[in-house]
C-alpha cells in the first residue's frame, strides 16, 4: 500500500495568538498558544503601529523561544507590495525564510509567487487581507502557490464556513476573539479616503498621527484628519476614533451607522467549529499589551482543551467570561457574522 | 486624445423601469464600453442575468462593447452559481471582482477585466493576472498617479482608471441601509431602492462624509479626474470609467467626450461638471493625498 494514502493528520483548533512584541510572544507561549503570529517593524504587515512589532534580533529570539517549546511562529506579511518599494517585501520574505519561521501569512499573489520561487520549502498561509470568502478563490491561491491554510474574512456564517471546508483541502483558520472589523478585510479604503493611509498599503487603519482628541463645551470630540468621528457626553467613555465605529447622522438620526464598538467572541461555537474541522482559531490583538495576550490566551487554552476533551459537555465557564469581558474593547461581546440574527 | 470611455457597473438598486430606461439612453451616449450586472448585493433581483443579456445585446447592436461584471463579495453557494453562469455565457468578456472569478475565467479561457477590488498594487501580481487571461485592469481606486507611473503593465494589457463617480470604498457582510431602517438583512424590504444615489452619511457637525449603498460604503464626494485626463493619458491609461448616477449621466459623459475630443479645456470641464455632479468633487487619491481632498490646481505634469 502506498504511503500517500496515509495523509498527515490535519491540525484541529490550534490556538494562534497575537504577538506585537517579544514579551507578548513569551506570554502567549507560556499560556499555551500553539502558535503566535507577528510582523516586522514596517508597513509589510497590517499592524504597522509605532512601538510595535519585531526587528530581526527580536524575531530570532522569539522564534527560538517558541520553537524550543514546540510552538509555531507565523509571520504576517499581509499588506500589498507596491512597485516603488517591492524590494522591502521580498527582503521580508527572505528574512522569514532565513530565520526559520513556520509559515508566512500573505495577501498578495505576486508576493506568493516570489516566496514559492525563491523559498519553495516555506509554508504559505493566505491572510484574511486577501479577502477570499469562497472555495473558488481559495483554489486560485492553492493551485498557483500551494497555500496550505487560509484565514477567512469575518463575514461568513458558520454554515457558509462549513461549505468552504467541504470544498477545499486547504486548512481553514477563523478569527475567534478580539476587535471586529465590520468591513471585509482587504476591502476597506475608508481610512485612506479620510486620512491618506490605508490598511492595504500602509498597514494601519485610522492611524494615530491623524487622531485628535479635543475637550469642547459639547463634549469630548475625536477627530481623524479633522473629520469629526464622534463626540462624547461627560458620562460616556470616549473611544479611539476608528472610522467605522463613530456616530454619524443619516437622514437626521445620529447613531452608530456602521458598527457599534463591540468585540468578537465566538467561544460558544467551539463545539461546532471542532466538528466541522476548523484547523485554527486566531485571536486578534497584536496592538494589545502582553498582559492582555496572557489573559486571553489562558482562557482560550482552557476552552479549547475542554471542547477537545468532551465537545458534548462543553460549557463556557463563568470565570472565563468574566476574564474576557474585563479586557474587551467596549466590554460587549458578539458572535459576529458566524451567527447572523440579521441574515 | 485617444481615450475610451466606459460606463461602469450600476452600483445602486433602481427600479426595473429606471434601469432599463437608463441603458436605453446609454445606447446614444458616446461611451465605448458598458459594464453590466449586479456587483454589490446578491439580494437585488429586479434584473436577472437573462435581462442583463437582453440589455447587453441592444448595446452591442449599437456598437458598444459589453462586459459582464461579477459580484464583489461571494458568500454562498448560490453566489457561486450565479458567478459560474456569467463566466459560461461566453458571448461577452467578464469583469472579475474577486479571485474566485479570476480562477473561473482563467479555467474557461474567458478574457477578463481585472476589477478595481482585486487589490493589484504590485507589478508581479499584474503579470500573474495577465498570464491568467486579463486583457485590461483597473488599479485600486486609492492608487496615486506616482504609483501607477511606477507600475510595469504587461504588453498588450490595457489600463482603465476609475475616473468619475462616488468612490466604492468598502464592502461588508452587513447591510447599512437595512441597519438604518432597523431591518434584518434578509428582510431588508429592498429599501435601497428608495435611494437611487445612496444614503448620505454626515458627521455630527453636518459634513457630508460617506454614502451608504447596502453592503457597500462609498465616498460622499464625487471623484473626478475630468481635469486630469491628460495626466492619465500620459501614463498610458487607455480607458476611463464613469460610474453611473441617477440623474444627468448623459451630461457627464458629454463633458468627458468633449475633453477627449479636446473641444473643452480641462478647467472649463471641471466647471461644467459642477452643474451635473450630485455632490462636492474630490481628486485626492490621484495626488497621493487623502481621497476626499480636492486640489484641481495642483498639476502633476
Amino acid at each position: 500500500m502506498s504511503g500517500s494514502l496515509l495523509s498527515e493528520a490535519k491540525p484541529l483548533l490550534e490556538l494562534i495568538c497575537p504577538a506585537g512584541s517579544l514579551p507578548a510572544l513569551k506570554a502567549a507561549v507560556d499560556q499555551g498558544a500553539d502558535g503566535v503570529y507577528l510582523g516586522l517593524k514596517d508597513n509589510t504587515n497590517a499592524r504597522n503601529f509605532a512601538g510595535l512589532n519585531f526587528d530581526a534580533k527580536a524575531l530570532a529570539e522569539g522564534i527560538r523561544y517558541a520553537q524550543t517549546r514546540g510552538r509555531k511562529v507565523l509571520m504576517a506579511l499581509n499588506t500589498y507590495p507596491q512597485p516603488q518599494t517591492l524590494q522591502r517585501w521580498h527582503a521580508a520574505v527572505d528574512t522569514a525564510a532565513e530565520l526559520g519561521v513556520n509559515a508566512i501569512i500573505l495577501a498578495d499573489p505576486g508576493l506568493m509567487a516570489y516566496a514559492r520561487k525563491v523559498h519553495p520549502e516555506l509554508r504559505l498561509h493566505l491572510s484574511v487581507q486577501g479577502s477570499a470568502t469562497s472555495y473558488e478563490a481559495i483554489a486560485f491561491y492553492r493551485e498557483r502557490f500551494a497555500i496550505q491554510r487560509a484565514v477567512l474574512p469575518r463575514v461568513l456564517s458558520l454554515a457558509q464556513v462549513e461549505n468552504v471546508i467541504r470544498n477545499t483541502p486547504v486548512e481553514i483558520e477563523l478569527f475567534g476573539f478580539g476587535g471586529l472589523c465590520v468591513m471585509v478585510e482587504g476591502r476597506c479604503l475608508l481610512s485612506s479616503y479620510a486620512c491618506g493611509d490605508s490598511p492595504n498599503t500602509f498597514g494601519a487603519c485610522s492611524p494615530g498621527h491623524a487622531v485628535r482628541w479635543q475637550q469642547t463645551p459639547e463634549g469630548m470630540e475625536t477627530r481623524l484628519n479633522g473629520i469629526l468621528i464622534d463626540r462624547y457626553a461627560d458620562h460616556e467613555k470616549a473611544g479611539y476614533p476608528t472610522l467605522c465605529k463613530g456616530r454619524f447622522a443619516v437622514q437626521g438620526e445620529t447613531y452608530y451607522a456602521l458598527e457599534e464598538p463591540t468585540s468578537l467572541n465566538s467561544m460558544a461555537m467551539l463545539p461546532e467549529m471542532l466538528k466541522m474541522g476548523i484547523a485554527a482559531i486566531k485571536i486578534e490583538g497584536r496592538q494589545r499589551s502582553p498582559a492582555y495576550v496572557a489573559q486571553v490566551t489562558q482562557v482560550w487554552r482552557a476552552a479549547i482543551d475542554a471542547v477537545k476533551r468532551n465537545a458534548e459537555a462543553f460549557q463556557i465557564q463563568p470565570n472565563w467570561t468574566a476574564q474576557l469581558t474585563k479586557v474587551s474593547e467596549g466590554s460587549m461581546h458578539t458572535l459576529g457574522a458566524y451567527n447572523r440574527p440579521w441574515k | 486624445m485617444e481615450m475610451k470611455l466606459t460606463l461602469g457597473p450600476l452600483l445602486y438598486y433602481w427600479s426595473r423601469e429606471d434601469t432599463l430606461a437608463f441603458y436605453a439612453e446609454a445606447v446614444d451616449w458616446p461611451v465605448d464600453v458598458v459594464y453590466l450586472g449586479e456587483t454589490v448585493c446578491s439580494r437585488r433581483h429586479l434584473l436577472r442575468l437573462p435581462d442583463w443579456l437582453e440589455v447587453a445585446a441592444r448595446l452591442r447592436d449599437a456598437g458598444k462593447t459589453v462586459v459582464l461584471s461579477t459580484q464583489t463579495l461571494i458568500e454562498s453557494e448560490s453566489d457561486l452559481k450565479a458567478l459560474r453562469k456569467i463566466v459560461s455565457t461566453t458571448e461577452f468578456a467578464v469583469e472579475a471582482n474577486e479571485f474566485g472569478a479570476v480562477r473561473l475565467c482563467a479555467e474557461a479561457g474567458v478574457p477578463f477585466v481585472a476589477g478595481p477590488a482585486l487589490n493589484v498594487y504590485s507589478p508581479d501580481t499584474l503579470a500573474l493576472l495577465g498570464e491568467a487571461g486579463a486583457m485590461r485592469w483597473l488599479p485600486p481606486v486609492e492608487m496615486p498617479h506616482a504609483m501607477l507611473q511606477a507600475m510595469t503593465v504587461p504588453q498588450g494589457m490595457a489600463t482603465e482608471l476609475f475616473a468619475y463617480g462616488r468612490l466604492p470604498l468598502a464592502f461588508s457582510a452587513r447591510c447599512f441601509t437595512a441597519r438604518h431602517y432597523n431591518l434584518q438583512k434578509d428582510d431588508c424590504q429592498f429599501r435601497c431602492i428608495e435611494h437611487p444615489d445612496g444614503l448620505d452619511l454626515k458627521t455630527r457637525e453636518g459634513e457630508a462624509f460617506l454614502t451608504l449603498n447596502g453592503i457597500q460604503t462609498q465616498s460622499a464626494r464625487i471623484y473626478t479626474l475630468a481635469h486630469r485626463m491628460a495626466e492619465a493619458h500620459d501614463l498610458g491609461v487607455t480607458h476611463l470609467r464613469l460610474s453611473p448616477q441617477a440623474r444627468h449621466m448623459g451630461r457627464v459623459v458629454a463633458v468627458f467626450d468633449a475633453l477627449r475630443q479636446e473641444t473643452l479645456a480641462p478647467m472649463a470641464a471641471a466647471t461644467q461638471l459642477q452643474k451635473w455632479i450630485p455632490g462636492e468633487p474630490c481628486d485626492g487619491y490621484w495626488l497621493g493625498r487623502p481621497g476626499l481632498d480636492y486640489a484641481p490646481g495642483e498639476s502633476l505634469i
